[in-house]
Formats: structure tokens, C-alpha cells, sequence
């Protein structure tokens, strides 16, 4: 994997909206979290996987797309709110505008053969982005048996057994925190990288 | 006025829309089809599958909503009513956790916090399999691409065009 990236950072507006943009232009089907991991983790090393994370559970359990909250969180850590707002419209600009385009073409009545099929099957290539991201995530987030279940519980209550979030969170946030608590102390064997 | 109708339909839902949004498409389909008449329900389910297609999240059909409405000026005000909300809670959410930078409670809570991240990454995904087309050829797909992109440095657009071109060829 990468090295683990300097912390403090701290990017320019313009690199901020470069990145969300570059990151809005690519993500035909969905699944933009992974982009955003990939983009601002990874690549750019702007944040550390630590806050990355949280910052990502916090979005998926606030309301509204993940990935427009992604880019509210990330920049609002960078550079507050001007870097809140330049993320979001580097995000947004070309998705808005070519959706737009797509649902006038719509309304004209002009339709392409094959497109239906075609976009199912880059829908599911997308659901696989969504997933591959999960397992690249395990193991930097799961780090002992107590965290596994933990993870386990939470995507098969909400994928299979469709429970609600304010059930499933309910049980997950208290018992993570005295998992948490627990590991403090524990010697540091099982505690970062 | 069309607009102020546009902005309390979607500003009554977006801090309802947990878990991405997806949550709350049959209110907005009951409100903009049902109660408003703005459009027909062949053409909610046909702009839904085409702010999938289209780039960015899932949640751009209120766009299109607001744009058969009332024009773009009623997508504006979807977009602002249906989005703003959740936005600032999220940018409050943000300061406060930049606030409490050495706390050892944000240590905690990103401890906490990072199965759960996993967990609901996972939990999505498997909702929106079951959710959206089946078929052994879609599983497939589903499949693969998880590998690839898991195992491999492959540019996610590039598996994404390799998921279309499989659905076609499977069913010309």
C-alpha cells in the first residue's frame, strides 16, 4: 500500500475544487465514496484513514447523499466553510449539469437502443466499486474480534435483515465506544498500524 | 406559486433522507406524481434510472423532478431545499469534530466509528443489489468488478465500461 501520508496538510482552494471536481467527473454509476477515498486519501494523502473513516460513518448516518456530505465534511476540515463550498461545486458542477442535459434529451422523446441495458450493467459494475471499497477498508477498521462482529452486525442488520439505522445504530455506537474504551486499555499491540 | 410547492415538498424530506436518500423516493414519487400531478409515473421510474445513469449520487432525480415542474429554476430550488438542509448539519458536524481535534473522545468515537463506516458501506451494497436488476448476469458483474477493484489498481471507469459492455453482449 501507499505510505502513510504526512499529517497537516492543509491544500489550496483551487486544489480542493480540482480535486471534487475531477472526482464528480468520473463517477458515472454511482458509488462516490470510493472515488472520494481514493482521490483524497490515497492519491493526495490529505487526510489520514483515522478521521477519513469517521468522516465517512458520519456522513452515512446523516441525512442526504454520502457523497455530497463527504464533500462538505472534507472540506469544511480543510479549509473550513470557502473550502466546504468550493468541494461541494467542484463535486457537483458536472453532475448537475450533464443530468440536466439528459432530462431534457428525455423530455425531447429522443431514446438510444441498448442504453437501458447497458447502464444496468454499469450500475452493478458500480455496486461492485461500493463493495471492493468495503473490503479495502476492513482491514485498517476492524481491529479485533469484537470490532468484526461489529461490522458484521451492521451490514447484514441494514443489507439483509432491513432493519433501520436508529435500530441498528442504536445497539452499534454504544457497544463500539466500549470497544473502544476497552482497547485503551489493552497494550498497544492491537492499536494502530 | 409552483416553486414555494417545490421547496416545502423537498425541504419537508431532505432531513428525512437517511441512508443516502434512497428512503425517501416514494414520498417524493407520491408528492410530485400523486398529490402535485408534475409528472407521470412512467416518467418518475424512467428519470430515476436516468440520474442513476447520469455522474454523481443517486440522489440527482430531484433535479429532474424540479425541472419537469418548473423548469431550471424549479431544479434550482429542489436541489437547494432537498440538499441545503442536510449540507449545513453535516458542516456543523464537521467544525465541531475540527474543534475537538485532541480530544480523547473523538479518539474514541473514531475508534467506534470506523466498523460502522465498514458496516454501512457493506449494508448499502448489499441493499442496492437486492434492490436493483437481478439476474445471474447482473450478480456476475456485481461480482467481478468487487474483485477486480478490490485486488487490483484498475481505474474504476474502466470496470464500469467493462459492466456495460458484459450486460450487452450477454443480451444483445
Amino acid at each position: 500500500m501507499n505510505q502513510p501520508p504526512a499529517p497537516a496538510i492543509r491544500p489550496t482552494l483551487a486544489a480542493i475544487f480540482a480535486c471534487f471536481f475531477s472526482i464528480g467527473l468520473q463517477s458515472f454509476g454511482g458509488g462516490l465514496s470510493a472515488w472520494i477515498r481514493r482521490e483524497v486519501v490515497r492519491k493526495r494523502g490529505w487526510m489520514e484513514e483515522r478521521p477519513f473513516l469517521a468522516g465517512l460513518a458520519l456522513c452515512q448516518i446523516a441525512p442526504g447523499p454520502n457523497s455530497m456530505n463527504m464533500a462538505v465534511f472534507i472540506g469544511t476540515m480543510l479549509r473550513g466553510i470557502p473550502g466546504a463550498l468550493v468541494a461541494i461545486s467542484g463535486l457537483m458542477l458536472v453532475p448537475v449539469v450533464v443530468t440536466l442535459a439528459a432530462g431534457m434529451l428525455y423530455f425531447s422523446g429522443s431514446s438510444i437502443p441498448g442504453l437501458q441495458r447497458g447502464l444496468a450493467g454499469a450500475g452493478a459494475a458500480a455496486i461492485g466499486l461500493i463493495l471492493a471499497n468495503g473490503c479495502q477498508l476492513t482491514p485498517r477498521a476492524v481491529r479485533n474480534i469484537g470490532q468484526a462482529c461489529l461490522m458484521v452486525f451492521v451490514a447484514l442488520g441494514l443489507g439483509v435483515a432491513r432493519l433501520g439505522l436508529g435500530e441498528v445504530l442504536a445497539l452499534a455506537l454504544p457497544a463500539g465506544l466500549l470497544l473502544a474504551i476497552w482497547q485503551e486499555r489493552r497494550p498497544r499491540e492491537d492499536r494502530d498500524r | 406559486m409552483i416553486l414555494l410547492r417545490i421547496a416545502m415538498l423537498f425541504g419537508s424530506l431532505s432531513l428525512l433522507a437517511f441512508g443516502g436518500g434512497s428512503g425517501v423516493l416514494p414520498d417524493i414519487q407520491r408528492g410530485a406524481v400523486g398529490a402535485e400531478h408534475w409528472l407521470t409515473a412512467q416518467q418518475f421510474i424512467d428519470l430515476f434510472a436516468i440520474s442513476r445513469a447520469t455522474p454523481g449520487p443517486g440522489g440527482t432525480v430531484v433535479l429532474l423532478v424540479g425541472l419537469k415542474a418548473a423548469g431550471l429554476l424549479g431544479a434550482l430550488v429542489a436541489g437547494v431545499s432537498m440538499w441545503g438542509p442536510p449540507l449545513l448539519l453535516v458542516h456543523g458536524a464537521a467544525r465541531v469534530w475540527r474543534r475537538i481535534e485532541r480530544s480523547v473522545w473523538r479518539r474514541r468515537l473514531e475508534i467506534a466509528l470506523a466498523p460502522i463506516a465498514v458496516g454501512l458501506t457493506f449494508g448499502g451494497g448489499i441493499a442496492l443489489v437486492r434492490s436493483t436488476e437481478s439476474g445471474w448476469v447482473f450478480w456476475a458483474i456485481t461480482g467481478a468488478a468487487t474483485l477486480v477493484l478490490w485486488l487490483t489498481e484498475w481505474h474504476p471507469a474502466l470496470v464500469l465500461a467493462a459492466g456495460a459492455a458484459m450486460a450487452l453482449l450477454a443480451h444483445p
